[in-house]
């Protein structure tokens, strides 16, 4: 039972997500995300829409965001990488508030990691001067809204990293 | 081949109060035809991103049709996007692709495969609802008013004669600067009635 209390289950993410009156998801999933993705699946008032390569969540996202949605791009660290033109591009160069939900593959909390996309993913957001929150169980869940007022007080990009070393949302 | 000066006066009489977004090089000429500015929208900003803004803006706004005119190097870049697209089923976009078998704006060099790709066969195959291919100006102006009255996702592939650029990036005319991207932002939510708290 300690254990569970530890976790970061996704019907806490989904609960700040209908909090903060989100519409649309757009994803990637990484390996031990499916029972989010089904549980978003399940809430007749959230979209989702799979994407096919993390750069593209931004680009979707600005548009939805022009036509008054709100959406959420929910990848892996190792695709938010991968994204950085578009994160110049669309996300920062579109002047609107953005959450991203990274999971935080690698992330252990001694701080030692075999795994590279752990060790590059603060330095990575810190070069684009994007702003985060680490969430590592349901207790954190309300920096979740705090990332929202942070978008829409800055209308920038603001990652939520999801580093829970137990559950699984960082493989 | 067919100038895409041409393509978008022929293209200008169907539009009606489409959303219209031109890219690359092909897509200035726009500008020339466009009459009505307020609906028109830059999404630049990351190559290969542009048809992946164009599809959430489409699915944001689904009573209004959007039209975009990509560029064939810059759909290389993110050739997922086409089931991205197919995958939502968006009955409002208009995939309209400017394909001048090169990177024009960097000097003309072909793309990868630049003369045998079928794009048509590839929007098709991906699960477009409805996929076209021209290469002349006769058979896109009669076909075009048609084409904007099917249900979406449409593509239309066009073979687009290249205007090579090769003056280095600092000596090129600008363009006279356009709206900011805030204003074309606002310019858009005002005609499509979008309310942001
Ligand atoms: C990610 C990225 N890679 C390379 C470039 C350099 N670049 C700018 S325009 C362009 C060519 C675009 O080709 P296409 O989309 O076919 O449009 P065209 O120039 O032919 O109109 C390239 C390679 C860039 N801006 N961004
Ligand atoms: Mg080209």
């Amino acid at each position: 039972m300690v254990q569970q209390a530890a976790l970061l289950s996704p019907e806490r993410i989904v609960s700040e997500f209908q909090k903060n009156g989100v519409t649309h998801v757009i994803t990637i999933p990484d390996s031990e995300t499916n029972y989010l993705y089904e549980l978003m699946k399940e809430q007749p008032w959230l979209d989702v829409i799979s994407s096919c390569r993390e750069g593209e969540t931004m680009a979707i996202a600005m548009g939805l965001s022009i036509a008054g949605k709100t959406p959420v791009c929910l990848i892996q660290n190792t695709g938010m990488m991968e994204s950085g033109d578009s994160i110049r591009g669309m996300a920062l160069g579109s002047g609107l508030p953005l959450v991203m939900v990274v999971g935080y593959r690698g992330w252990t909390r001694h701080g030692i990691t075999p795994d590279s996309a752990a060790v590059y993913t603060e330095p990575f957001l810190n070069a684009f001067g994007i702003h985060y929150y680490l969430v590592e169980h349901d207790a954190d869940g309300d920096r979740i809204s705090l990332a929202f007022q942070e978008a829409k007080a800055t209308n920038k990009p603001v990652v939520v990293l999801i580093g829970d070393e137990y559950h699984g949302f960082n493989r | 081949m067919f100038n895409a000066a041409d393509m978008f006066k022929a293209f200008g009489k169907h539009r009606d109060k489409a959303i219209v977004i031109a890219t690359g090089t092909s897509g200035r000429h726009w500008r020339e035809a466009s009459t009505d500015m307020k609906r028109d929208v830059a999404l630049g900003g990351s190559m290969g991103q542009t048809t992946a803004a164009c599809l959430g803006l489409a699915l944001g706004l689904p009573n209004e049709k959007v039209c975009l005119f990509d560029s064939e190097g810059s759909l290389l870049m993110n050739l997922g996007i086409l089931p991205t697209v197919s995958g939502k089923q968006p009955k409002n976009f208009y995939h309209f692709l400017m394909d001048n078998e090169c990177y024009a704006t960097t000097g003309g060099q072909p793309v990868a495969n630049a003369q045998n790709l079928d794009w048509a066969g590839m929007a098709k195959s991906a699960g477009y609802a409805a996929t076209y291919h021209f290469d002349n100006l006769e058979d896109f102006a009669s076909n075009v008013g048609d084409i904007m009255k099917k249900a979406g996702p449409v593509f239309v592939s066009m073979k687009i004669v290249p205007e090579i650029e090769n003056e280095p990036i600092g000596r090129r005319q600008r363009q006279p600067a356009g709206r900011s991207r805030g204003e074309m932002i606002r310019d858009l939510r005002e005609i499509a009635g979008v309310k942001v708290s």
